[in-house]
Parts: structure tokens; C-alpha cells; sequence
């Protein structure tokens, strides 16, 4: 739906996009491919390793696409908030709980701006985070085995979009509603009110999760805010360590037909927000434990490999109205939705999607002019400062619907103009447009490896791209979302590739390859499974009845079964096959796939053991068989369970070979 | 012998006291599905994989060609070995202390036939290995054998082998070595 509004808001705003040519000038250097030395720049022979890791949200796919940079190469999908069966995840009964929400189980996930973890402001390759717009939750995926491991629900929240952004030592992770709803003060439970009492009811919040040294999240405060769309964010860094900043829209407080209605205010607001002082009123004790119901799932290896389910009833939450300091709003033109901090975290540049310029706050002058208490004025009790005062510049020109901003660590800023479909460099000290290059079409975010934190590696840029068409060889009505790669080494931008992305990228961030390889993990120790139905050697593999349960313990190897004779299986059994793969070697998963099974398949990495839940609805014998090719013997790799009646007396027996 | 001969050759007894931390013969296998090698060391008293799990993976493989568990503990030679190594300091250290030069040849002697002894020994194991086949092997290719070679290079179907002698047995050579100019200079006086 989001989709199909872009999609039908772009053909009335290419008159406009002509326009903006004409009016902005030399808009582009003219190129509409690529320049003639591209191919060597992004070709990685055979065999060698690609310089950086990419990682790119999948949008309403709810995974994570991995991809190799310069080369484009998709390297790896990351199941995050959605059931995936290449791997059974989200299926099996090890990782089903991941996807439990207060809402029930929801197999799937809108997901938006991956973030990499940070230590001294500079990505570290511990974790990457991504949020999940409509069932708000936050994800922490380790890098380690590229595997997510833990989700959080966020409570009082109606759309996690302004997610997961991350403070420069990865104290925080931040989340803000992307919907405000009516929420009731006393218990902040959503409440069955007529939409048009929008002005009176409704209210957003913005969530600090707190992240521990082992990646361990929690909702450590919540801060109440005005009922307007809160869109993005970023963190400060250097000077403006300690402090957040949000962008909003709707600050009309429409409820309908926000096309026009929330389009009305010449300036809405980025929400300056000093989480410092905040977790400091946390830590106090001030605010109020209020309801607010969540999940946290968790999967961790060490610990079996299981995921469990805590459900947290309460979560702190702040009155900005009451305590004092901890939100500001800075007037910025208009409708805004990218903010970026530049590395030197004195910036702040905001993208006003229908602004014609690029308005640049000054860190130093907005803690002039808190201090000062230079306010233009209150909004619903939050301090509004002097858009003049704190304006570091206004960079003129920079295409039609600036989004979003990236830097290179050399003292210039990209931004892409969604409208005018080009990215526009500009300086950041001088405000002023240096470069500007087309792109194939409609960008939306953009990336520079590293580019929102403390020290980008300024080599290249990605575009992610709303608008495929006529790039590649065509798929229908529908095409993956197209991602440009351009050089940014030089002073003139290069485009040197084009590549298609899966599901709707929005976000993407990238890391040195050297900060995550070697620390891979490559099998998991036997000795060390600690899960509660491991098999470690063949000579443990056994069935067992208990009940109307069947539970059997099976081992996997190149390239057979143990057991793969089962017998005394009866209809109206839950059969829960435990399978632990006894490899102890790189890149060597087996999978695990029976006749019938409403579930999917299971792929079991060497070290691990995995469950499948299966029950069977008539008698007969039914095979099963490894789904990953494994060894010459692959084939071979298979067995049989007998399914007797329900009423039956065969009893229960297995083995393997003679 | 005079003082410093002495020294010497209690040097060249003791320094065999290193063969029990090092390998002293190394297996290396190439193979395109292995970029990252997998090979096994043979120590005094042990067969281990150079890196972990690479003993389980090598008898994964050589299961599909009907090739005996390599089980370090069923391998006798293993058990024999340290108390060889420790016949010959022991020995050594004694033929320092006493000071006879022509000890010194028997001891080289029976070190030398010992070493022999090893190497035919090794080469033993390895037709063993590489020809006692188990029939019901799934992959069974008519005339040939997976003896790794006694030393250099051979290629057993799409694996290289490689065997070498490691630190080990340097340390020996040195030891028979030393053992054996201390044998000269003192037969010289």
C-alpha cells in the first residue's frame, strides 16, 4: 500500500520533476550509464573477497539481504521478522517464538534501517539492528552467525518507523511511532474514540532500548510526545553526544487526507531530544511505570539454541511537559524526513521532502539558544526554538524532495532528491551544491559504508532506488528495487553499477569485510550443544512415546540418517523429530524435509540440533530425506516412518542398517 | 671425551626432550572443496588434526572409500614411542656421564636402526591403510589404493597428499648430529 501511494504519487510529480530541471539548471554531469572504467572498479575476480559487507533492510520482505560491495553480489538473506524456508526459521519449534508478539504470532515484518553497532562512534561488526515498522519490534542480529537473535516488541508504539538508530557506544537504541493513536494518560491503552477527536487524544512516543555488553535489550524509558508522525532519526556524536534527533510530520495533527492536510505548516519539527538527561531522570526514578505489554524473544546458542519468551508488562515512561530538558522542538521546513548528523556531530541536516531547500541546524547554536531560552514559543508544553538562531545554513538547489543525507568523512554531504531522482554533494561547512548525478529512479535512503557514523569510509555510495523500470531485463509488472553503486573517491560522482535488491529496501549500512570475517563462526561445537534434545553421537538416536507425543532423536551425517527406520508412529500423533547434525565442518548443513509436514523443511547447521513438528493425518509409510545437498551420497540420504491407525497396537521401533 | 664433549653430548640427549611437544610427521591433504587445507600431525604419542575436528573429517571422507577409523588410541606404535624417546636421553645422558666415545657409535646405531625401524614401520601403516579396504565401501574404484606416500606428494583420486617430516624429527637429525661430531672431536683427541 505504501508502495502503490509512492508509486501513483510519481506520475503527477513528473511534470513537477521536469520543472525542477529546467528551474534548478545543469542538474546532472549527463552521463546515463556508466563511465567507461566501471567494470574494473567493480570487478572481484573469482574467489577473491568483496571489500565490504552491505547490509540492506528487505522492506515488506521482514528479512535482511546481505550483499558483497563493489561487486553487488548478494552474498546472504537474513531471516529477521519473517518465517523463511530455506532455513525453517520462524517454522521450527526452536525459532517459532521469535515471531511472538502481544498481537500473537506474526510470521512477517515491514523492515526499514538496519544499523550497525557502534563503539567510539565507529561501526564495530558486533551486531546489526533493524526495526519492524508494523508490528513494532527491534531486532539484534549477531554478526557472529549472521543469525537474529534476539526481538523486542515495543509497547505503545503504532509504527516503528523512526528505528533502529543507535547512539555512538550502542547505549541506546531508538524507536519512535510512526502513527501517533489515542493513548489515555492514566494507563496509555489505545481507546475506542471517534478519529476526528485526533487533536484531543492522540499521542506518540519515543522508546530508548537499552543494550547491554551481550546484546541484551530492554525498554529502558519511553518519552510521551505530541500526537505527530514521527518519521526518522539519528543520534549526535562528538560535541552533540547524548542527544537525538527525530524528525516529524503532521504537526497539523490531521487525521485525514494527509496528502494536503498535513502538507499545510510552512515549518514541522525535528525533535531534539538529550537522552543523557533522560536516562538520568530514568535512573532517578522519575516518570511513571505505566503499562505496557511486550515481548522479548531471545536465541542464544550457548544456552541450547532455543528461543524464549519474556512477557514485560510495564515500561518507564517520561512527561517532557514535567521534566524539563529533555525534548526540544527546531523549527524545520517542511514536512521533514531524513535528519543526518555529520561525522563531526556539529551538523544537523534534515531532508524536507517538500522543501526547496536543505535547511542545516547548528549543534553549537541550539545549545546557545537553550541556554539562552531564545524560544519562539511552546508546543503543547515542549519548548520551540528560533529556527534563525540555530540555522547553520540553507543549502539552495539541492533538487526537488530531499530525503535523505550521507557523508564521506572529507567535509561533504549527499542527498537524495527524490522528486528530481539525483544525488546532489554539497559542502557542508559553505552550504553549498558541488556535484550532482542522476540516478535510475526515485531514491529514497542512501549509503555511504559507514556514512552516519564518526568515520565513514568515503569510497562509495549506494542509491536505493524506489523505481526500477527499463534497468534490467523486465519481470512483469513488478521489479526487485534497483540499487546504484557510485564512486565517491573523486570529486565528480561515478555511477559504476547497477543491481537488484530483494523485497523494498529502505536502509542499508555497510562495514569493512576485515571487521566481520574473521570473526565468523564456521560450525558449532558438538560438546557444546546444550540443547535440552541434543543427540551428540549416533548410538544416543532413539524414539520415545509419551503420551500422544512422539519424540525422536535423530542424528544426521554424511550421508545417512540415525534412525532411518521408524516404526509405531500412529495417526493423531505429534511427532517432534529432533534433529542434530554431527558435522564438525565448514559450510556443511543437512537438511531435514517429511512428507507431508504442514511446516517447512529444516536446515541444521554442523553443531546444531533443530526440531520439526509433524503429525500425521493417514497411515502408510512416509518417507523423509536430507534437502541439502550434502556429499556424492546425498541422494541416498533418506528413510521412512511407518504411520499406523489410530487405533493400532504396532509398537514403537527404529534402527539403522543391520 | 673431555668436559665440554661431555656437555655436548648430554645437549644431544636432552634436547630429545623436545620431540614430545612437537609433531614429528605431518600429513597434508589438498582438495578443491578444501581451500583451507585439512591434514593431520603425528606426535610421539598422538595423531591429531592440524586443526581441530580434521581427524573426525578425515575419517567423514574416508569412510565413503571403505579406508579403517584412523583411532589414535588403537595404534600401538603410539604407546611404544615415548618410552623410546626416553631409552635414548636416558642412554645419552648415562654415555655423557661415563664418557666413553665409543658408546657414543652404539647409541647413534641403535638410534639410526630405531629411526629405520619408524620409517618402515610408518610405511607399514600406511599400505595398511591404503589397501585394506572394507568391500562394501560405497565408492569402490577398480585397482586403486589410497596409500599416502612415505614422504613427497601423491594424488589419491581428487586429493593431493602431501607427507613430511615436522619439527620432530629436525630436532632428532640435530640430536644425531651433534652426537655424532662429538663422537669425531673425541675419537680425534
Amino acid at each position: 500500500m505504501n508502495k502503490l501511494l509512492k508509486k501513483s504519487l510519481l506520475w503527477p510529480l513528473a511534470a513537477v520533476a521536469a520543472i525542477g530541471f529546467l528551474s534548478v539548471g545543469c542538474s546532472s554531469n549527463g552521463e546515463f550509464g556508466s563511465s567507461s572504467d566501471a567494470a574494473e572498479k567493480v570487478y572481484v575476480a573469482p574467489g577473491e573477497h568483496d571489500e565490504f559487507y552491505g547490509f540492506f533492510s528487505g522492506g515488506y520482505n521482514g528479512q535482511l539481504g546481505v550483499y558483497g560491495l563493489p561487486s553487488g553480489r548478494h552474498i546472504y538473506t537474513i531471516p529477521v521478522f519473517s518465517q523463511t524456508p530455506t532455513n525453517g526459521y520462524g517454522y521450527s519449534e526452536e525459532t517459532k517464538s521469535m515471531l511472538q508478539t502481544t498481537d500473537g504470532f506474526v510470521p512477517w515484518g515491514d523492515a526499514h534501517h538496519p544499523e550497525l553497532s557502534q563503539t567510539d562512534g565507529e561501526t564495530d561488526g558486533r551486531w546489526v539492528f533493524m526495526n519492524e515498522n508494523n508490528t513494532p519490534r527491534v531486532a539484534r542480529v549477531g554478526l557472529d552467525e549472521f543469525k537474529t537473535q534476539e526481538i523486542i516488541e515495543i509497547p505503545n508504539s503504532a509504527g516503528n518507523h523512526a528505528s533502529s538508530f543507535v547512539t555512538p557506544n550502542t547505549e541506546y537504541v531508538s524507536a519512535a511511532t510512526r502513527f501517533s493513536i489515542p493513548m489515555d494518560e492514566k494507563n496509555m491503552e489505545n481507546m475506542d474514540v471517534s478519529i476526528d477527536s485526533y487533536k484531543e487524544n492522540f499521542k506518540g512516543t519515543i522508546s530508548f532500548i537499552k543494550v547491554s555488553d551481550k546484546g541484551k535489550m530492554n525498554i529502558d524509558f519511553q518519552i510521551m510526545m505530541p500526537g505527530f508522525n514521527y518519521d526518522l532519526s539519528h543520534a549526535g556524536k562528538g560535541p552533540s553526544h547524548g542527544w537525538s534527533f527525530f524528525t516529524s510530520y503532521n504537526s497539523e495533527e490531521a487525521n485525514t487526507m494527509l496528502e494536503i492536510n498535513a502538507s499545510r505548516n510552512d515549518k514541522d519539527y525535528i525533535a531534539a531530544i538529550n537522552w543523557e538527561k533522560a536516562a538520568e531522570y530514568a535512573k532517578q526514578g522519575k516518570g511513571k511505570m505505566m503499562p505496557g505489554k511486550h515481548y522479548r524473544n531471545y536465541i542464544d546458542h550457548e544456552e541450547g539454541g532455543v528461543a524464549k519468551s519474556e512477557v514485560i508488562e510495564k515500561v518507564r515512561v517520561l512527561d517532557p511537559r514535567k521534566l524539563e530538558g529533555i525534548v526540544y522542538f527546531l523549527p524545520t521546513p517542511k514536512s521533514p524526513h531524513g535528519v543526518d548528523v555529520d561525522p563531526t556531530g556539529q551538523y544537523i541536516a534534515a531532508g524536507g521532502k517538500l522543501s526547496t531547500v536543505i535547511p542545516v541546524h547548528s549543534f553549537a547554536k541550539m545549545e546557545e539558544a537553550i541556554e539562552n531560552k531564545d524560544f519562539e514559543g511552546k508546543e503543547q508544553g515542549i519548548p520551540v526554538l528560533n529556527y534563525d538562531s540555530i540555522l547553520h545554513g540553507e543549502v539552495e538547489n539541492p533538487g526537488l524532495g530531499p530525503l535523505h543525507t550521507e557523508f564521506d568523512g572529507k567535509g561533504y554531504a549527499y542527498t537524495t532528491a527524490f522528486i528530481s531522482s539525483e544525488i546532489v554533494k554539497w559542502d557542508i561547512e559553505t552550504a553549498e551544491v558541488v556535484d550532482r548525478i542522476d540516478v535510475y529512479y526515485s531514491p529514497g535512503h542512501l549509503m555511504i559504508p559507514g556514512g552516519d557514523s564518526q568515520n565513514p569510509d568515503g569510497k562509495y555510495l549506494v542509491a536505493l532506488n524506489k523505481i526500477t523500470k527499463d534497468r534490467y531485463l523486465p519481470t512483469g509488472p513488478e521489479m526487485f528495487h534497483s540499487a546504484q553503486l557510485i564512486d565517491i573517491s573523486g570529486d565528480k560522482m561515478k555511477l559504476l553499477l547497477d543491481f537488484p535488491t530483494e523485497g523494498e529496501p529502505h536502509y542499508a549500512q555497510a562495514i569493512t569485510a576485515d571487521k566481520v570475517k574473521e570473526r565468523q563462526k564456521r560450525f558449532y561445537e558438538i560438546d557444546d550443544n546444550n540443547h535440552p534434545r541434543a543427540t551428540k553421537s549416533e548410538k544416543e538416536a532413539r524414539v520415545e512415546r509419551d503420551g500422544n507425543e512422539v519424540h525422536v532423536y535423530m542424528t544426521t551425517i554424511r550421508s545417512h540418517f540415525a534412525p532411518d527406520n521408524i516404526e509405531g508412529i500412529k495417526v493423531g500423533d505429534e511427532v517432534y523429530f529432533h534433529v542434530t547434525n554431527l558435522e564438525q565442518d565448514w559450510d556443511v548443513p543437512h537438511g531435514f524435509a517429511v512428507k507431508g509436514a504442514n511446516t517447512s523443511e529444516l536446515l541444521i547447521m554442523p553443531g546444531e540440533t533443530l526440531t520439526l513438528k509433524w503429525e500425521p493425518k493417514k497411515p502408510g509409510v512416509v518417507p523423509f530425506y536430507c534437502t541439502d545437498f550434502c556429499s556424492a551420497l546425498h541422494q541416498e540420504m533418506q528413510g521412512y516412518v511407518r504411520v499406523s491407525p489410530e487405533n493400532s497396537d504396532t509398537p514403537i521401533s527404529y534402527g539403522t542398517g543391520e | 671425551m673431555d668436559t665440554k664433549e661431555k656437555i655436548w653430548m648430554a645437549i644431544a640427549a636432552l634436547m630429545l626432550i623436545g620431540v614430545y611437544f612437537v609433531p614429528i610427521w605431518s600429513i597434508s591433504m589438498d582438495a578443491p572443496q578444501y581451500p583451507e587445507g585439512i591434514g593431520m600431525n603425528i606426535t610421539v604419542d598422538n595423531i591429531q588434526g592440524k586443526q581441530k575436528n580434521d581427524l573426525k573429517n578425515i575419517n567423514g571422507l574416508n569412510h565413503y572409500i571403505g579406508m579403517k577409523e584412523i583411532n589414535p588410541n588403537s595404534i600401538p606404535e603410539l604407546k611404544v614411542m615415548p618410552y623410546i624417546f626416553g631409552f635414548l636421553i636416558i642412554s645419552g645422558l648415562v654415555i655423557a656421564g661415563v664418557g666413553n666415545e665409543k658408546w657414543i657409535l652404539f647409541w647413534l646405531g641403535i638410534f639410526v636402526l630405531l629411526a629405520i625401524a619408524g620409517l618402515v614401520d610408518f610405511y607399514i601403516w600406511g599400505y595398511d591403510y591404503g589397501h585394506n579396504l572394507d568391500s562394501s565401501a560405497p565408492i569402490v574404484v577398480p585397482g586403486m589404493t589410497y596409500q599416502p606416500p612415505l614422504i613427497g606428494s601423491k594424488q589419491l583420486l581428487n586429493i593431493n597428499a602431501t607427507s613430511l617430516p615436522h619439527i620432530g624429527f629436525y630436532i632428532s637429525l640435530l640430536s644425531m648430529g651433534i652426537a655424532s661430531t662429538v663422537w669425531w672431536k673425541s675419537k680425534k683427541d
